[in-house]
Formats: structure tokens, C-alpha cells, sequence
């Protein structure tokens, strides 16, 4: 577990001409946005919360040519000191013949370097849990939550969240990070939703 | 909005400079070569350096320009809205394939029909008659067939792409189109760009290449040469888009073009190199691996031997660096794609590397070990005169028709494009 306790203001919306506006508004205003839970990718969302580009294509550069390197350190080793072959008179150091393998240790490495990069900086993982602020977050409702402090008066949050357009907002006090194990008790799931 | 672009007067003056630089270098190469002479291997070189030089240059200066209606038939197709706001430039740069159509019809008319067999050794009648591999071939490498699909390919290719090109300047006349009129345009604007599409394929992607450039080898072939080439041409003729698109933006034309279209042709550049190099390698590859000691010619004539290197060495060397691993590592990040100077340089290398590729795909099947700085220096005054000819076909272009096809039906959708 990492992360700690702390009081979030949460504000579902329903439809994403209103949130855009409303991230504006709030990121305006000075209010700090934890995170916006979406249902699906919105295209440039990332832009208007102001997040920083990802470096996950660096780490995929640097994987790759660990993958490269890899590929023909050990091609080389085998082919020239390890278990010489004579292939058709062919040289033992043969470039042209290993180029394939290369390229495909450079892809590989690359790849799966960089889903679990992905997944590590997402904090997912088999058993891993975080605190899900509305559980329709997956299904049609877009969620922003906005992190307090102490000073932070909620009800004005609420009312400023009202305002822009938020069609449910409540105050959570949750776990930011994650944690392995169950949901809480208190932890509604969708299942459990009147109406489903 | 602004209707008529002027051409600035520094890119008149440099089109006739270059132009006249050309011309100069072509009738200078006339006097001292003695192009009509007889050549042979070793004997009177300086003929055969002559109609090398302007085999490469016209060869590739027109499938560089063909190839950006290629770009344009390829995206229509794919139903890409995103390039409707840039296709004014690829369109202006295709407007040069019948210029130089004819230019090339003339140069290979000219080495057919005189009879260089220096050039294309299938010409010699009395080799092929004695020769197995050449007899075997002899019916697609004929001058008839030669001349007849030469003929065919360019004039179509110049036909094709004047329709295109009138389909898409008819819309300025027309005015705004409503939804049925739109709908059929665009059916009709697909059906001829898929025309030119399967043209395109029977011809560069196949049968042009081996024709012009692989026939110089005349006992070699490679079933990658023909995309080989359109790689080669079709990255540099992207290069060349997105000169022209920042020459204009830069000169607060075109609009509705921002980064993220700039960006989109940066990816085709850089994912077309890495295409071309995959080529590049393959070629070679599938001889090597498959063992075909009789094959290996083509490449001991470029790189040699492994006790001895041969005379285009360094050359086919230097086209890997310039054109896959320059392009790989600077293109890499998205914001060097985005940057117009980045873009403008990396372009200006590109078109100059694969200048190069080209240089190595005529020179040693025909000047053997004589290709010398010479003969590049000759190669750069002959490029002037075909750049030269490309800026006065798409300047003349730019100036008559509006920078944008603002009637398109899919303008809007180019306009809000964002990667």
C-alpha cells in the first residue's frame, strides 16, 4: 500500500462537451485534478488536464537496443567462438544472416519492455486494487476528482463542480494508491447499482 | 481569403538559374562527351558517362514527381480526408510528370535507337544470339516492347493524372457541393484514382524498373528491384511534398495546414525509409541465403569482394547512412517531425540520398570502374536542369489554381485533423 488517505470532491459528468469546459474552468479556478476517469480514450483530454508527454517511448528506444545488442553479442558468440558452423563456405561472422533475428529481438524487447513499463506506470497487475470513485466510470460516465487540502473548502468545490455542469458529485475520502488484496466493504460494485 | 498566390521573385530567378545551369552543363557534356559516338567497355567512356548521367537523372526525377499522384490516388482511396487541405501540392508537383515524361521518352528514345549498347547490353543483336540467359529474355527485352510500353506508361501516367487533376480543379469552378452532389464527385474522384492506382502497379512497382534500370544488368534480375525503386522514389517524393507544403506555409499560404499535417507526411517519410531499407536488405538477402553464387554479380560490381572492394564501395554504404540511418534517428521523435526546419533538411537529404541510390543502380552496370567526381559533377549540373524544370512546372501551377481545394467534400474533416 502507498499513497495514504486523503478527501477527494468528485464530480461525474455525462457527456464530453461539458467536461472539457468544465476541466478548463476548474484547472482555472486552482483547483488540483487528481484524475479524470473516462470510459473510453477522449481524444485530447491529456492536453487539457495539462499532463505532462509520457517518456514511455524513450524506455521503448532504450529496450530496443538493449535488443539489439543482445541479439548480436550473443549471435556473435555462438557463431564465431562458441560452436563454429561452416554453412556453405559462407564467413563464421556472417551480418547478413543474423540481421533477422535482430530485428526481431530489438521488436520484441521493445514490446513487451514497454507493456509492462506501461503497465508498471498504470499500477496495474494481477491482484492489484485501486479505489474506483464511481463505478460507472467504466460504462458512461466521465469522473474527475478533485484533490483537497485542508484549506479546501468542500462545499465550494461541490458548487463550483454544480455549476460546470456535473450531473453527480459527492466527497470521498480515499486511498490514492494501491494495494493488493479486496475491495473495501464499503466498496460498491456496478452489480450492486439499483437498476442493473 | 487569399485566391491568386505570386510567385516571389528569388524563385523565378532560381528556377531560370537553374534551368540555364542545366543547359549549359548538358551542351557542355555534348561537346566535350561525344555522345554519338560508339562505346564499349572501356573504349571511349566518356559517351557512355554521358547517357548514364542523363539516364539516372531523368529516370528518377520523373518517378519522384510520379509519385505524388501516387501519394494522392493511395489516400483517396484509403478514404483519408486528412490530406485534402495539402493536396494542392502533390497535385502542382505532378503537373511536371508530362514535362518530364517527355524529357525521359526523349533520353530513352535516344539510347534505344542509337543503339548504345554500352547502356543496355540486350541492344547488341549479335550478343543476344549467342547469349542463352539474353535469348530467353529477349521478348520482353526488345526495343519494340521497350519503346511501346515506354510510350504507353508515360503517356497514361500524364493522362491519368491530367483527369485527377482536372476532377479536382473542377471543383473550384462548381462551387460548394450538397450532399448527392458531394457523394458523386467523390465516387467519380475514387474511380479514377483506383485507374491510376492499378497503373501505377503494372508499371512502377513492376515493369518500368526493370525495363529502364534493371535491363542494364541484362543478366541479373531481382524480384524486389521494381519496389525497391518505388520506395526510393515514392520517400523522396514525399520529401519533396513537405518541402513545398513549409515553403508555403512559410509564406503564409495554405492555410488549413498545421503541424499535425505535417507531421502525418513526416511519418511517410520516415516509415518509407525504413521500407526502403528492408528492400535494400532483402535484395540482397534473398540471394545470399538461397545461395545463388551466379546472382552475387550485381552486388561484387558495387561493393566487391571480400579480398577485394569495388569501385561504388563506399557509395552503397554511404546511401544506407543518408537514407536509413540519418532518417531513423532523427525522424524517431514526434517533435522533430513537426519542426520545419528538421523537416526541410531532413527532405533536402533524403532527396540527395536517394539521388545517390540511383547514381549506384546505373553507374556500375554501365561506366564499370570508370564512374569518377566527374562524372557526379556532370550528374549535379543535369539534376539542376531537372530541378529546375519541377520548380517552373509547380510554380507555374501554384500560380494559376487556388492553394486549396476548398470545395472538397472532405475539407473539414483535414481541418480539425489532430494525431
Amino acid at each position: 500500500m502507498a499513497g495514504g488517505l486523503k478527501k477527494f470532491v468528485v464530480g461525474s459528468f455525462d457527456d464530453e462537451a461539458v467536461l472539457f469546459p468544465a476541466v478548463k474552468n476548474v484547472r482555472k479556478a486552482g483547483y488540483k485534478i487528481h484524475d479524470v476517469y473516462t470510459p473510453f480514450p477522449v481524444h485530447g483530454l491529456d492536453h487539457a488536464l495539462g499532463i505532462r508527454e509520457t517518456s514511455l517511448h524513450t524506455a521503448g528506444f532504450i529496450y530496443a537496443i538493449t535488443g539489439t545488442t543482445t541479439a548480436l553479442t550473443f549471435i556473435s558468440w555462438v557463431f564465431t567462438k562458441d560452436w563454429p558452423l561452416n554453412i556453405g563456405g559462407k564467413p563464421h561472422f556472417a551480418l547478413p544472416a543474423w540481421i533477422p533475428i535482430t530485428f526481431e529481438l530489438t521488436v520484441l524487447f521493445s514490446a513487451v519492455g514497454m507493456v509492462l513499463t506501461f503497465c508498471y506506470l498504470c499500477n496495474l497487475a494481477p491482484f492489484v486494487k485501486k479505489h474506483h470513485f464511481h463505478p460507472r466510470a467504466t460504462d458512461d460516465l466521465f469522473v474527475m476528482a478533485i484533490e483537497c487540502s485542508d484549506k479546501t473548502d468542500d462545499a465550494e468545490v461541490q458548487n463550483f463542480l454544480q455549476n460546470a455542469g456535473a450531473k453527480e458529485i459527492n466527497v470521498q475520502v480515499a486511498e490514492t494508491g494501491w494495494w493488493i488484496g479486496r475491495y473495501d466493504r464499503e466498496q460498491k460494485l456496478y452489480r450492486h447499482e439499483p437498476g442493473y | 481569403m487569399n485566391n491568386q498566390f505570386v510567385l516571389p521573385g528569388s524563385y523565378k530567378k532560381w528556377t531560370w538559374i537553374l534551368i540555364i545551369v542545366g543547359l549549359l552543363t548538358i551542351i557542355g557534356g555534348a561537346i566535350a562527351y561525344h555522345p554519338f559516338e560508339h562505346a564499349g567497355h572501356g573504349v571511349n567512356t566518356d559517351a557512355t558517362r554521358f547517357w548514364a548521367v542523363l539516364l539516372q537523372n531523368s529516370v528518377y526525377w520523373l518517378l519522384l514527381v510520379n509519385a505524388s499522384m501516387f501519394f494522392i490516388c493511395v489516400t483517396t482511396m484509403a478514404m483519408g480526408g486528412w490530406q485534402v487541405a495539402l493536396r494542392r501540392v502533390p497535385e502542382a508537383i505532378s503537373s511536371v510528370v508530362p514535362i518530364l515524361g517527355i524529357i525521359t521518352l526523349v533520353i530513352l528514345l535516344a539510347i534505344v535507337l542509337g543503339h548504345r549498347t554500352d547502356i543496355y547490353h540486350w541492344l547488341d543483336a549479335d550478343a543476344v544470339a549467342h547469349d542463352k540467359v539474353l535469348k530467353g529474355k529477349s521478348a520482353f527485352l526488345s526495343p519494340t516492347f521497350y519503346i511501346t510500353w515506354s510510350v504507353i506508361s508515360i503517356g497514361l501516367w500524364s493522362l491519368l493524372g491530367r483527369k485527377i487533376r482536372k476532377l479536382s480543379l473542377d471543383t473550384d469552378k462548381n462551387g460548394t457541393m450538397d450532399y448527392e452532389a458531394g457523394k458523386k464527385w467523390i465516387w467519380k474522384n475514387t474511380v479514377w484514382c483506383s485507374l491510376y492506382t492499378v497503373f501505377f502497379g503494372l508499371t512502377v512497382a513492376s515493369t518500368v524498373p526493370w525495363l529502364w534500370l534493371m535491363s542494364i544488368d541484362a543478366h541479373w534480375y531481382s524480384t524486389m528491384y521494381s519496389w525497391y525503386t518505388f520506395a526510393s522514389t515514392f520517400v523522396s517524393g514525399m520529401s519533396l511534398v513537405a518541402i513545398f507544403i513549409i515553403w508555403l506555409r512559410g509564406r503564409g499560404q495554405l492555410e488549413y495546414v498545421t503541424d499535425e499535417h505535417l507531421h502525418d507526411i513526416g511519418k511517410f517519410m520516415f516509415a518509407f525509409s525504413i521500407f526502403w531499407t528492408y528492400l535494400w536488405f532483402s535484395q540482397y538477402m534473398l540471394i545470399w541465403y538461397s545461395n545463388q553464387p551466379e546472382e552475387t554479380r550485381y552486388f561484387v560490381d558495387r561493393i566487391g569482394t571480400q579480398t577485394q572492394s569495388g569501385p561504388y564501395h563506399g557509395i552503397f554504404f554511404f546511401n544506407l547512412v543518408l537514407n536509413f540511418l540519418c532518417p531513423l534517428l532523427i525522424f524517431m521523435k514526434k517533435s522533430t517531425k513537426k519542426n520545419w526546419t528538421i523537416v526541410t533538411l531532413v527532405g533536402i537529404m533524403i532527396i540527395f540520398g536517394h539521388w545517390i541510390d540511383f547514381f549506384q543502380m546505373v553507374m556500375p552496370g554501365t561506366l564499370h570502374e570508370h564512374a569518377n567526381v566527374e562524372t557526379m559533377f556532370f550528374g549535379f549540373g543535369v539534376a539542376a536542369l531537372f530541378i529546375g524544370v519541377i520548380m517552373w512546372g509547380v510554380g507555374r501551377y501554384f500560380s494559376n489554381h487556388r492553394l486549396t481545394q476548398i470545395n472538397h467534400p472532405f475539407l473539414k474533416e483535414s481541418m480539425i485533423h489532430h494525431t
